[in-house]
């Protein structure tokens, strides 16, 4: 792996980024005292690189604000857990409310930033994270639909290639669609894209260069 | 009509009719009424149609009752779960219907139901297969989809207390669907861990007021 070009951001970590990386850059773009939900899966482990006093207020679709950290042993809760079911904690200045009230907060754009995870998404921002289309494929959406269309912006967070080498940022999702033009930005282990109304940049490369990432992508990168 | 409230949760469900729309709270396990779906599948009552987030989780519950063969469809936004095996073999197997709902659409097509709204335009999922059929508008330059409100003939429900009234309130992340499924049905059966006395719950705090409660009954764990 060579070094990278790394166009912003100090400090950068050089070379492909794994999961953990990805969170923690992830976390260093979120406005201190933001309004944020975290997807299940790969999202929620930014919470983990929030740096401590950024008032960054967590929400969780089941009906909570100011979610704390994943509850230890003795912890535990059954009343208590995120959109995941996993047993969560409270922080003070904690808020419930009702799915309808949650789901409000969501569309009437009060969240300032969600974070999820992506099978595909567009050059233009189309988001497909909720369904593989795959004939015997249970289809199950949970609030994907409803997340990438109400908060302010949409972060994605996954690789940009699939196991088979295929790239995730496409032309045309195949997939099948979870909102359209609603992604703002792509964390990846190679490079941070922005979707922009030109058309995609690539703000952060790790490992690899502008010029041969948009070799191997059927998305053409904006060089400027 | 004022709240009646039970002794045991079979008295509490009993009148259910077969090819009920069921409203079942509960976000994974967090208020989910476990004790009145037990009932109702003593009760008896078939050709269910259950309105949900989940399908069921493990062989209890939910699951239990779709086991039985009770349930011809089920409308909900997250059936596929790691211990939703119950559901998943049914369905596989072509013996139950199911309508996916994005999870804020649900929430708020039953918000509709139990408001009187007749229906409303709604941004999510426009584009999308689950918007595929539906009417949509172009409002301000977005487009909205028309979705129908969604009413119960009944709601079984899990709320942390209720006074001698009626009035409920939850505890943390178990209110979830609980609130917007109280106003949504005909019959609205709540389980609670306690029944207070009139008066010691800080009407202030009410969550779920007594109007839209029709039977209690408490935990027969905790009873």
């Amino acid at each position: 792996m060579t070094a990278t070009n790394t166009a912003t951001g100090t400090g950068a970590p050089r070379g492909r980024l794994g999961k953990h990386e990805m969170a923690a850059l992830v976390a260093r773009d979120i406005p201190a005292g933001s309004f944020v939900n975290l997807g299940i899966g790969q999202p929620t482990l930014v919470a983990d690189h929030l740096p401590a006093g950024s008032g960054v207020v967590l929400h969780t679709e089941n009906g909570m604000l100011n979610m704390g950290p994943a509850a230890k042993e003795g912890e535990i809760d059954p009343d208590l857990t995120n959109a995941g079911k996993v047993p969560v904690t409270e922080l003070p200045g904690a808020a419930y409310f009702h799915h309808a009230d949650s789901f409000a907060m969501m569309r009437g754009g009060h969240l300032d930033i969600c974070v999820l995870g992506a099978f595909q998404v567009s050059g233009r921002g189309d988001l497909a994270n909720w369904h593989t289309g795959a004939p015997d494929a249970i289809p199950a959406v949970g609030g994907a639909m409803d997340l990438a269309i109400g908060a302010k912006k949409v972060f994605v967070m996954m690789t940009l290639f699939a196991k088979d080498g295929s790239p995730k940022l496409v032309p045309e999702c195949t997939y099948p669609l979870t909102g359209l033009g609603c992604v703002d930005r792509v964390y990846t282990d190679l490079a941070v894209l922005d979707i922009t109304p030109e058309g995609v940049r690539a703000t952060r490369t790790f490992g690899i260069t502008v010029d041969e990432l948009a070799e191997r992508l059927e998305v053409p990168l904006l060089t400027a | 009509m004022s709240t009646r409230f039970f002794e045991q949760a079979d008295e509490a469900v009993a009148g259910i009719e077969d090819g009920s729309t069921v409203l079942v709270g509960g976000f994974g396990m967090a208020g989910m009424p476990v004790e009145l779906i037990d009932a109702l599948i003593r009760q008896g009552a078939k050709d269910l149609t259950v309105v949900s987030n989940n399908a069921g989780n493990g062989d209890t519950g939910l699951a239990a009752l779709l086991a039985k063969g009770r349930v011809r469809k089920v409308i909900c936004s997250f059936p596929r779960q790691a211990d939703s095996w119950v559901f998943d073999d049914l369905y596989r197997s072509g013996r139950i219907e199911l309508e996916v709902v994005p999870q804020g659409n649900l929430a708020e097509r039953m918000r509709a139901a139990g408001a009187g709204i007749g229906a409303f335009f709604c941004p999510t999922g426009a584009g999308t297969l689950l918007a595929e059929g539906k009417e949509t508008r172009e409002i301000d330059g977005r487009t909205y989809v028309l979705e129908y409100p969604i009413k119960g003939d009944v709601a079984l429900i899990g709320a942390h207390r209720s006074d001698r009234m009626g009035n409920l309130v939850y505890r943390r992340t178990a209110r979830n669907f609980g609130p917007v499924m109280a106003t949504a049905a005909t019959t609205v059966i709540a389980q609670v861990r306690e029944i207070v006395e009139t008066g010691s719950l800080d009407p202030e705090a009410v969550v779920t007021p007594s109007i839209y409660v029709d039977r209690v009954v408490q935990e027969a764990q905790r009873a």
